[in-house]
């Protein structure tokens, strides 16, 4: 009772200064019951249905690694080891499709479990037992913050990355023949998209010197005004560049789209399909495509 | 400083070389209507490689020398306009119709030869 009428006084907020022998004494605790403590963890986990995406001997094993690095956390308070252990966890299970959710929910388990099993050690010293919550308590929400928090960050660069690399690979401008470019676009088109796409193909008809441009929209599922304004004008300026550009693959539900907003697509050259669009290019060009019916028969040649 | 008028053929050429004053424009264009009556050009290129605005004065004059030169009977080609002065006009919504437009001269003196072709097999 001693312990208690010493602790109680203290306000709880002031946790810094905390006696490292307590820490000492709660680190050799969960060293001693390691096997137990991440037995239990492992069973929680399972019933919370957590981590669905991994096998029961994978989860085990990054509990052991989580686990001893949690109580190397809370025994010297540094939680930079931690932090790089959970990026790099992050950055494998993030493939695997683990939520936010899963992460922080296992934390929050193991930072239960671990005060649940020192209620139920320092039972008989109420006192004591305070005081080694004391010292536990902002240790583990410490650590708890930086595991969420290194989880989230991982994810956000994860996220970043894949943006540069889509808006990289969104917009080829392929040459398809001498003096002819397709661009194929797919997925949505922002106006931010729009006017990226505009400086590509601008740059690809002055390097390729190109003469015509077909621009293929099959995989474009919906388009707005603003954007429907940014198609007409890439093509007035491939036209001030001297290319001129033909339009492919308008979806029916496009086609609508654009006649209902009103947009002036008269000077657009549209055509069906991206075949009769390169055909269109071909005749614009000048060249003849003639069909060998003899090699398209298999008749080898001579 | 004035802009440089060759003669090509039946062509005539006028590479822009800097960003012109007003009083620049109106000289090429008298001097453009000057030349393709003195040397019977069929038609003249425009190069405005060198240019990184072309403003609706510029546009305008553009126009005007095409319209004039015309009416001497020559077809007038703008080339080698760059893709941010391209994109630039349009937002500006600066046109050059009825104007033809080309990559570069090469590319220029080929749509010049496609436009004339006919006069040349009526046997001018």
């Amino acid at each position: 009772m001693e312990r208690a009428t010493e602790s109680l006084p203290q306000p709880p907020l002031k946790a810094p200064e905390i006696d490292t022998s307590l820490l000492r004494e709660l680190v050799a605790y969960l060293r001693q019951g390691r096997t137990e403590l991440r037995d239990e963890w492992v069973r929680r986990i399972t019933d919370a249905q957590l981590l669905g995406v991994m096998t029961a001997d994978e989860i085990f094993s990054e509990v052991t690694a989580v686990y001893d690095n949690y109580v190397d956390a809370l025994e010297t308070g540094s939680v930079e080891t931690l932090q790089a252990y959970a990026r790099d966890l992050s950055e494998r299970i993030i493939r695997r499709g683990v939520e936010t959710h899963e992460v922080l929910g296992i934390v929050l388990l193991l930072r239960d479990v671990l005060a649940r099993s020192l209620f139920v050690h320092y039972q008989d010293d109420p006192g004591f037992l305070n005081r080694i919550l004391d010292a536990y308590e902002p240790a583990a929400n410490r650590i708890a913050v930086t595991v969420g928090v290194s989880f989230v960050e991982e994810r956000e660069r994860v996220i970043r990355e894949q943006q540069a690399a889509i808006r990289e690979l969104s917009t080829p401008v392929l040459q398809v023949r001498d003096r002819l470019v397709i661009l194929p676009i797919i997925g949505v088109l922002d106006s931010q998209r729009a006017r990226q796409l505009t400086e590509q193909l601008l740059d690809a008809i002055q390097a390729n010197r190109a003469k015509v441009v077909v621009i293929d929209i099959t995989g474009v599922a919906s388009i707005d005004m603003t954007v429907a304004n940014h198609l007409v004008q890439t093509v007035k300026a491939s036209r001030l560049m001297g290319a001129s550009a033909i339009i492919t693959g308008l979806s029916s539900g496009i086609a609508q789209t654009l006649v209902d907003l009103g947009v002036d697509l008269s000077m657009m050259r549209t055509v069906g399909d991206l075949q009769g669009g390169l055909e269109e290019a071909e005749r614009l060009l000048g060249y003849r495509v003639i069909q060998d019916v003899a090699a398209a028969s298999g008749v080898p040649p001579e | 400083m004035a802009v440089p008028i060759l003669k090509q053929g039946d062509y005539l050429i006028a590479s822009i070389q800097a960003a012109l004053t007003d009083s620049e424009v109106l000289g090429l264009r008298d001097d453009l209507a000057d030349q393709v009556g003195k040397f019977r050009s069929r038609g003249i290129v425009i190069d405005v490689t060198a240019l990184d605005v072309i403003d609706s004065f510029v546009a305008r004059s553009l126009r005007t020398i095409a319209l004039t030169a015309r009416l001497r009977g020559a077809e007038t080609v703008i080339v080698g306009i760059q893709p941010d002065v391209a994109v630039a006009m349009v937002q500006f919504e600066l046109n050059l119709e009825p104007l033809q437009t080309a990559l570069d001269l090469e590319e220029g003196i080929t749509v010049l030869q496609g436009a004339t072709r006919g006069v040349d097999e009526d046997g001018r």
